[in-house]
């Protein structure tokens, strides 16, 4: 039993507050969109140039001008701003993102978090995850618990090349939500049918503790 | 004062053996396919230019555009932080074969280091890419307590464009998220050249919407209903055609 990854979207887009700037990683994170919560209306920042972009046009409506970073076709909302490369990574690095929301092959629990390359076979990409890093105020990371073969992803220490050193705040796994404090793993909520020490051997450094530990409860999605 | 250039053949035909040429855009959006398949085409006719470098975000999609570039062996090197697209069997196939040399660069730099061409600054810090691979041999410094990697600027002999509207001055409008690293590499570039999709007469852009200065532009080339990437490639386009 564990999350899909449409359901760990339904968990993060809930910590998201109304007006935020977000950005949101290519791939699973850009669910994160659909599922704002009622009444709540973030505004979305693509690196390649617009904030506040909206849903897929339908098909056959795409304007191949009008993309996400993600090179898929979005939409224009009342509001819709444009710029270029260099004011959308001042928007980055410069500390004016609320969130971002990126997908992980390994994150350490000093916030290190390795997403770009699985070593040096193959072809090198980068894109702006190294950038996106830095200057939003949360950095959270949606990930499977496990690899796909069962080996855990988060770490004492990351193996594969970093993205960034320190830099995740928050982890939305398919097992748990888990905060990153002064280089510790500190776990705010688990799936209620997985044991504490199920959830420890599956994580390759301590969960440690604050408080209570909450139930992961998502809807069915 | 006329920087209208009659047709696309004009546009690049002054670049040279072994330049460095900036092209626009963030995947299809905002690539001057047409600008890109003349200097293909002249290549073709001519066996010129080749052993260019070529800086842009990504690496071609398809046969067309920026990866017909690479497929004509006209590059030597690219400058770019995501060279993977839907299709990138091109540039993946002259990567990993050894005769396509690769600086990645993260975007957000790369687009810094551009605009730092064009502004005259030679070297700026930036928190990006600290403690990784991509950081290995720069300089590190720490202001305020915090490390930053020295990133040097990015300048090019050549800027191929696509822009929406412009004027003989070389003033610019672009069309959405086409803009994207157009606007930078007009200015760092020595000689930028345009297509747009129509010339108006000076004064027809309201000065307040004008993105690019024309004091950026040396060139501009009216090219009508520009062809899209994604178009091409959902066609199944090649370019060159292979003739029957």
């Amino acid at each position: 039993m564990k999350l899909s990854p449409t359901q760990m979207a339904w968990r993060a887009a809930q910590d998201i507050e109304d007006g935020a700037y977000v950005n949101l990683g290519i791939g699973f994170p850009e669910m994160v969109a659909k599922f704002q919560p009622l009444g709540r209306e973030a505004i979305f920042h693509t690196e390649n140039g617009i904030l506040g972009f909206g849903k897929a046009p339908d098909p056959g409506l795409e304007d191949w001008d009008l993309i996400n970073a993600g090179k898929k076709a979005v939409t224009l909302k009342p509001g819709t701003a444009f710029f270029h490369h260099a004011d959308s990574f001042a928007m980055v690095r410069g500390g004016h993102l609320d969130v971002a929301i990126l997908g992980a092959y390994e994150v350490a629990e000093t916030g290190d978090l390795a997403n770009w390359s699985t070593g040096p076979k193959g072809v090198p990409a980068v894109g702006g995850a190294m950038d996106l890093v830095h200057g939003a105020k949360r950095v959270a990371v949606m990930t499977d618990h496990v690899t796909k073969d069962g080996k855990p992803k988060l770490l004492q220490r990351c193996s594969l090349p970093l993205t960034g050193v320190a830099c995740v705040t928050r982890i939305y796994s398919s097992l748990a939500v888990i905060d990153i404090v002064g280089g510790r793993f500190v776990l705010r909520e688990k799936l209620a049918a997985l044991s504490l020490d199920a959830l420890q051997a599956m994580t390759a450094a301590t969960l440690h503790l604050e408080g209570t530990v909450a139930d992961l409860i998502v809807p069915e999605l | 004062m006329d920087k209208t250039l009659p047709d696309l053949a004009a546009a690049v035909a002054g670049i040279p053996d072994g330049a460095t040429v900036m092209i626009g855009g963030f995947g299809g959006s905002g690539a001057p396919i047409e600008l890109i398949h003349a200097l293909i085409d002249r290549f073709l006719a001519t066996g010129h230019p080749r052993g260019l470098t070529v800086v842009n975000n990504n690496a071609g999609n398809g046969h067309v555009g920026l990866a017909a570039l690479i497929e004509a062996g006209m590059m030597a090197k690219l400058i770019c932080s995501f060279p993977r697209s839907a299709d990138p069997v091109v540039f993946t196939q002259m990567y990993l074969a050894g005769r396509l040399e690769l600086e990645l660069v993260p975007q957000g730099t790369l687009a810094e280091r551009i605009r730092a061409g064009g502004a005259g600054i030679p070297a700026f810090y930036t928190p990006t890419s600290y403690g990784t691979d991509l950081a290995i041999g720069k300089p590190v410094e720490v202001f305020d307590g915090r490390p930053y990697v020295q990133e040097r600027w990015l300048k090019a002999d050549f800027a191929l464009i696509k822009a929406h509207l412009g004027d003989p001055l070389g003033n610019l409008t672009y069309r959405m998220a086409a803009r994207n690293f157009n606007p930078l590499m007009c200015m760092a570039a020595a000689v930028t050249i345009v297509q747009v999709s129509r010339i108006v007469a000076a004064g027809e852009i309201d000065p307040e919407a004008v993105i690019t200065p024309g004091i950026f532009v040396q060139g501009v080339v009216e090219t009508p209903n520009p062809a899209q990437e994604e178009d091409l490639n959902r066609a199944g386009a090649v370019y060159p055609e292979v003739a029957a």
